[in-house]
């Protein structure tokens, strides 16, 4: 009775103290009677999640530690498409208004031209691109349109956190399969993503009667590998061989390193007809706050997608992407020559990458070198072995452990990779964790600081 | 083609829109577009002056900090007095200056956080109580987006949900994808002698409302002002809704995006603000029709935290944030208006006042040429029966309502676009309101000029004739 009583007092306390003076209290008193009617729809299950926000609060709170954790540049995007913007936001007063439903006629023009060529087809910008609201939009309306209650989806692990809750919000089951690094043929003072395969007995064994498609991201996020031709050749011909569709998620496909090369599996032979192809113009342009992204696919399967799309968000805002199109005419004229954005900014990232792996390697962390991306992820396994008992919740896996108490101590930001794997798994990659290096130059100095002092500190 | 690449089932027989049809008729440059619902006129001024300096700014190109924290002091001052305006930009950036201390871990996105404090601030003064901008309130991509969300977050296939035609076009197919069954209920209008028909002789019939709720309701979408009818919720209609809500336990989703315009003898009124509605209701605005900036895509949904956690959850796993520098041009011409409220040149006074000098030149434009118009009393959109016209309409395809035909015939014809009523009906209902047709009425005054020609000409070729057509 009393414990009713007080469990009806807290919340009307709380409501009370928020009141502003003279509110009636009839009103307090309905607020803390909230429906007896189960409110969340059953779609959610599993999906409310979200292990982000303790590290990004954390971060916060720690102002002196430097942010290499969530994905995003903290330089300025380029002078075209701040100015590509500017002109967007100044000029017509009607860009102030919708725009077509499934792109701005510019942008799914210059994307239809740009991108047919890379794969190798005709492209219409009517039915072959659909404009959406970030890659991360662009999935989710791929995953609305084709996955079906009970449809398995093949998850490439580690992978970008978002795919198994759309998994799961469509009512699929992820299925999911390991990249592993395989030992390193010599002893290597630097293991590279190649080394993380997927073993091609095992890919198959995933593939079933229920199996509705396959999420690739190329290059990936958080290892940075970039699948080879062969890699997709053997994930092509799975999807075939299984009648599966193939949902590749390619925003980082202009940042490659050192000598690879980027493949779109829809451009091999057998796979345009079902492959969905997401880009982000947030990471080609360094404008990830624009929240522009696109699917590039057959018609049949993108008249689903414009489906699903004209029943969620309808439109999306037409002066960023009049920004876009802009941008990407540019890089159309300048496609492949030294001043083009897309030559420019991998060959600088590349270089923070390198500084980074340099500076990191001298506290005795080993990183993965990342063949494209914005990503580095490191083995943490030395500390693993000499500080294993971190603080931390029980049986929270050591990368957790490690960022909380790094961000504490040692004032760097960083992403513990667990986060990117299925629950059961975690626990065999729990010793590696993830660092951004698409940052400016006073970033990593800062973040050279930082690892110098924990460097004086470690007993070596 | 092989069959498993199919659809989902749950967008099986989504894939009409009526827009995607009339929008392309009315591409053709020559004719007057008065069909969707899209302003010709220009934002405000400050409104793209604000956009044009955020677009200065390279740092709010990144992802926003979507997560709440404690979002320090409100500019506004608490006795009324102007001051400054919140003066910089929100940065992105986590270590950002003008954020206070976190007080604590909010687990979900809610949106830019200058703009969450602006919309907590704005609505605080319809509420009557604080809003709490992490909890209570999501930035959408516009207020489709907070319909989407709330629907996918909130309904579940087997629930029904009351829907009262005409509706705004999305209600029906959004439901049908969450797998609801749509209970409708038509609005009904009173026999008008002698007055000019209004948009409040349209009502609902409190037996046959009460007759659609059962056990399985899980929510009624209310929209007021309405659109197309234009019809305001008077405070009695609003007081049976919520009545039936409370006595059946169901949610309302209010889509309050046309909540400015109202037009003089009437006040918008929020159902949340009514005895035992905040709990169980919805509310969604839309930045896209406060501000005549229908591009910028943002929109909101404000309500207990029990009920906007699910729409942040859905947001989590859809889009995860919203655009940033639009988000935070549109935080700033917000605090420019909400330290205006009472005075004539706040947006939100001062478009109601210039939309309500056109809605009755259109109204007696309509009737000039023998349409009946139905005067709004809020919203911009003005429906009119037409089947005083003769119109030969022997060319049009047969299986199509009367409306749309109507429409298409008026469009090649007369060069004039609007959009038939029955689009906003479901298949039952269509026969109700397929002499209706709707017309959008925040166009410039050369538009305007325009459909007063074409209605001038029309009407001299019916003297003309002779014929009623």
């Amino acid at each position: 009775m009393l414990w009713n009583a007080a469990a009806i007092c807290v919340p009307l306390v709380g409501l009370l103290r928020g009141r502003k003076a003279g509110a009636p209290l009839t009103q307090g008193l309905h607020q803390a009677l909230t429906m007896a009617r189960l409110l969340q729809a059953r779609r959610l299950e599993g999906t409310e999640h979200n292990p982000w926000v303790e590290y990004v609060n954390l971060a916060n709170e720690y102002k002196d530690a430097v942010n290499l954790g969530q994905g995003f540049p903290n330089f300025p995007p380029p002078d075209f498409a701040l100015e590509a913007f500017q002109q967007a936001v100044s000029g017509d007063h009607m860009l102030n208004q919708y725009t077509s439903a499934f792109g701005h006629p510019p942008l799914t023009k210059v994307l239809a031209s740009f991108f047919g060529k890379l794969l190798g087809q005709e492209l219409d910008p009517l039915t072959n691109v659909l404009v959406t609201v970030g890659a991360y939009g662009a999935l989710f309306t791929a995953f609305q349109a084709l996955v079906d209650e009970g449809d398995e989806v093949i998850i490439i692990e580690p992978f970008f956190d978002c795919y198994e809750p759309m998994t799961h919000m469509a009512g699929g089951h992820p299925v999911f399969v390991s990249l592993r690094p395989s030992p390193s043929q010599d002893h290597q003072d630097l293991d590279s993503c190649s080394n993380w395969q997927l073993d091609a007995t095992e890919l198959a064994s995933k593939f079933t009667p229920r199996t509705k498609a396959l999420v690739l991201n190329t290059p990936n996020n958080p290892l940075g590998k970039v699948f080879c031709k062969a890699e997709l050749e053997l994930v092509a011909s799975l999807c075939q061989q299984h009648d599966v569709l193939c949902i590749s998620d390619e925003v980082y496909q202009w940042l490659i390193y050192d000598t690879h090369q980027h493949v779109s599996i829809a451009s091999l032979p057998g796979m345009w007809e079902r492959t969905l192809t997401i880009g982000s113009a947030g990471k080609t342009f360094s404008v990830t706050g624009w929240k522009v992204g696109w699917v590039l696919g057959p018609d049949n399967i993108m008249k689903h997608l414009r489906t699903v799309h004209q029943n969620s968000v309808y439109h999306c805002p037409t002066q960023a992407q009049v920004a876009v199109a802009q941008c990407f005419e540019r890089e159309q004229l300048l496609f492949g020559q030294p001043s083009s954005y897309f030559v420019q900014l991998p060959q600088a990232m590349q270089r923070c990458r390198n500084h980074m792996i340099h500076s990191l390697q001298s506290v005795g962390f080993k990183p993965v070198a990342s063949q494209g991306g914005y990503f580095l992820t490191v083995d943490i396994s030395n500390f693993k072995s000499k500080m294993p008992d971190l603080p931390g919740a029980a049986h929270e896996p050591y990368d957790r452990c490690f960022v909380k108490w790094m961000i504490k101590n040692k004032g760097l930001v960083a992403i513990p990779v667990s986060f990117f794997y299925s629950g059961p798994h975690q626990k065999d990659f729990d010793h590696y964790i993830r660092f951004c290096f698409v940052k400016e130059e006073a970033t990593l100095r800062a973040m050279d600081e930082k690892l110098q002092k924990w460097k004086a500190k470690l007993k070596l | 083609m092989s069959s498993k690449l199919k659809n989902a089932k749950r967008i099986e027989g989504l894939d009409s829109n009526v827009w995607v049809e009339f929008t392309k008729l009315a591409a053709d440059p020559s004719v007057v577009n008065l069909g969707q619902g899209l302003p010709d006129i220009s934002p405000p001024t400050y409104v793209k002056e604000e956009l044009s300096k955020i677009a200065l700014v390279d740092n709010l190109n990144q992802y926003t900090r979507g997560f709440g924290s404690d979002l320090g002091p409100c500019p506004c001052a608490a006795d009324g007095k102007t001051t400054e305006l919140n003066p910089r930009p929100c940065p992105f950036s986590l270590e950002s200056s003008c954020l206070s201390s976190v007080t604590t871990a909010v687990l979900t996105v809610s949106g830019h956080p200058s703009l969450v404090k602006a919309l907590s601030c704005l609505y605080e003064k319809f509420y009557q109580n604080q809003i709490d901008p992490n909890k209570e309130i999501l930035v959408t991509v516009g207020a489709y987006g907070s319909l989407f969300n709330a629907i996918q977050g909130l309904i579940d296939e087997g629930d029904e949900v009351i829907i009262i035609v005409p509706f705004y076009d999305c209600y029906e197919p959004m439901m049908r994808m969450a797998g609801a069954t749509p209970v409708f209920i038509p609005l009904r209008s009173k026999a008008v002698c002698g007055k000019k028909w209004s948009s409040s002789d349209w009502t609902l019939d409190p037996q046959e409302l009460e007759s659609k709720f059962n056990s399985k309701t899980k929510a009624i979408i209310l929209n007021t002002p309405h659109n197309p009818l234009g019809k305001v919720y008077t405070k009695e209609e609003l007081q049976l809704i919520a009545h039936l809500c409370i006595k059946y336990d169901t949610l309302c989703i209010s889509d309050e995006v046309y909540e400015w315009l109202v037009y003089t003898g009437n006040k918008h009124l929020k159902i949340a603000t009514f005895p035992g509605m905040w709990e169980r209701t919805v509310t969604i605005g839309s930045a896209g029709k406060t501000f005549s900036v229908t591009g910028w895509k943002l929109g909101w949904s404000i309500g207990p935290h029990h009920l906007i956690k699910h729409l942040q959850t859905v947001q989590q796993n859809t889009i995860y944030t919203c655009a940033t520098p639009l988000q935070e041009a549109l935080a700033q011409a917000l605090w420019i208006d909400i330290k205006r409220m009472d005075d004539p040149e706040c947006y939100f006074n001062s478009l109601p006042k210039e939309l309500e000098v056109k809605r009755d030149r259109i109204v007696h434009l309509l009737e000039s040429v023998g349409l009946k118009p139905i005067v709004p009393d809020g919203g911009y959109f003005i429906i009119a029966d037409v089947s005083s016209i003769d119109a030969d309409l022997s060319d049009m395809m047969n299986n199509e309502p009367y409306d749309y035909k109507f429409v298409k015939w008026m469009t090649k014809n007369k060069k004039l676009a609007a959009i038939p009523v029955s689009a906003f009906c479901n298949s039952e209902t269509k026969s109700q309101f397929e002499k209706f047709v709707r017309f959008c009425f925040i166009k410039k005054d050369s538009t305007l000029d325009a459909a007063e020609e074409i209605i001038k000409t029309w009407n001299r070729q019916r003297s003309q004739s002779g014929q009623n057509v």
